[in-house]
């Protein structure tokens, strides 16, 4: 069997389509994993046992399961709870959302952790409220912090949203795996897709180490 | 205006303060010293409670603030700290540093505040770095932003731990003359530092600790000069 990347410019159209849902996907998960990971990254250093026990409970349960099963709670399981089917992309969109919290919820806790506790300190001491120490102290510092490991997270879920061509989503894997019965040329194809792929992580990662030196320059 | 009673303080199962009654007088500079260990900043440190005493009392202003239900962030307020490693906040610059208290807690007005800030620089002494950030400036200089940080509060009583002990020989003198002029206008302080040149020239009041005890107290001329306990002369036969 030879080679034969002539068929590459046909199926580009399609491969783009699906990488459009890939980015979409990921950069919506990525999206509700950051409101829920801050909250629930907070929640990790509060002072409230109850708040902590339950933010600690979510993440051990996420970080301690495949994506691919939560995947499948959600859309093969919670319509026979609600009696009512699921979209496709919206048990994808919740699955990675929760998903990705779990893991931003860590990297917020880190990057609060990461600041120096003379610097609550030194707020404190100044009449400052714990709310206001937050707010006007430790997050502005732990942004800096947590924007490169967010954009690993970010290129983390890029990659693994292919999971969702499982249910049939049309991301980039998916529309890969129709090229295919259309072309009967796999490894081209899957070349090319993991080629994609590869170019759209790559592309992130400059751009976090890039906002990482903008940031940086103040600071 | 600060007065402990058999103030004790344990971390686990180990207790480093044993049981302090001390007085601090309004306009009063009292410092403390003693070997390392012995206590002194975990004192310093229970005045404006960063560290929650484990048992005894503390009244500040007449009110006793270790009582159960106390608004810890408005005692605060009213007393300034300076810290060994500064702890400016190193993405505001100078001028924010030194503002940022003064309108989110009291509140005033952002014109207000900066002239407020402005003033307090020129007084220690780095008006012309209002616009930098803290990194950009030397030891001296970065400690000496933390006291006017602490001032713009207009805090009733400034507490200093160990504000010297982070810098450079050469710059220590610049701190520590900008701590003898706020003594000279009638501030309350309590100083813990090894520096004892200072306690000799500044304190109305020397305590001695040690382990985790006030062994010894008294004008610096009589502390430092003729002190009576052991553990004292010890020390101060080891430092000077």
């Amino acid at each position: 069997m030879v080679l034969d990347f002539s068929i590459i410019p046909g199926i580009m159209p399609a491969l783009m389509t699906g990488a459009k849902m890939t980015i979409e996907l990921a950069a919506i998960a990525v999206a509700i994993g950051l409101v829920i990971g801050s909250f629930a990254g907070i929640a990790r250093v509060s002072g409230n046992r109850v708040v902590k026990i339950i933010a600690g409970t979510y993440v051990d349960f996420i970080r301690g399961t495949p994506l691919l099963v939560q995947l499948f709670l959600v859309y093969f399981g919670l319509p026979t709870l609600i009696h009512r089917p699921v979209p496709a992309f919206m048990a994808a969109i919740v699955a990675m959302g929760i998903n990705s919290g779990a893991y931003v919820a860590e990297i917020v806790r880190a990057g609060i952790q990461s600041i120096d506790k003379g610097q609550t300190e030194a707020a404190r001491s100044l009449g400052l409220t714990s709310a206001q120490t937050m707010r006007y102290i430790i997050f502005p510092q732990a942004f800096r912090r947590i924007i490169p490991p967010l954009g690993n997270e970010f290129i983390a879920m890029l990659k693994d949203s292919s999971l969702v061509s499982v249910i049939a989503l049309e991301d980039l894997l998916r529309k890969g795996q129709v090229v295919i019965t259309r072309t009967f040329r796999p490894f081209e194809v899957y070349a090319v897709v993991a080629l994609i792929y590869l170019v759209m992580t790559l592309a992130i990662s400059k751009l976090v180490s890039w906002s990482e030196r903008k940031l940086r320059t103040v600071g | 205006m600060i007065r402990t009673c058999g103030l004790k303080k344990s971390f686990g199962h180990n207790e480093v303060l044993h049981g302090i009654d001390a007085t601090i007088n309004p306009h009063e500079v009292v410092v403390v010293v003693g070997p390392s260990g012995s206590g002194k900043s975990t004192f310093l440190r229970c005045l404006n409670l960063l560290e929650k005493p484990t048992e005894g009392e503390i009244h500040f202003n007449g009110q006793l603030i270790t009582a159960p239900g106390v608004n810890v962030n408005e005692i605060r307020r009213e007393m300034g700290m300076v810290f060994q490693g500064f702890n400016l906040f190193p993405h505001l610059t100078v001028l924010d540093n030194v503002t940022l208290a003064p309108k989110t807690v009291r509140h005033i007005p952002s014109c207000e505040a900066d002239e407020i800030a402005r003033d307090l620089l020129r007084k220690v002494g780095i008006a012309d770095k209002e616009r930098a950030y803290p990194q950009e400036l030397s030891g001296g200089q970065q400690q000496r932003v933390a006291i006017a940080r602490a001032l713009a509060m207009k805090p009733m009583a400034m507490l200093f731990d160990e504000p010297t002990s982070a810098l450079d020989p050469e710059m220590i003198g610049e701190v520590l003359d900008v701590m003898k002029t706020l003594a000279g206008e009638g501030m309350t302080m309590v100083v813990v530092t090894h520096e004892m040149g200072f306690a000799a020239e500044v304190a109305d009041r020397v305590l001695f600790m040690d382990d985790g005890l006030i062994a010894e107290e008294g004008p610096p001329a009589q502390v430092l000069g003729n002190p009576q306990n052991p553990r004292t002369k010890a020390f101060l036969g080891k430092v000077l």
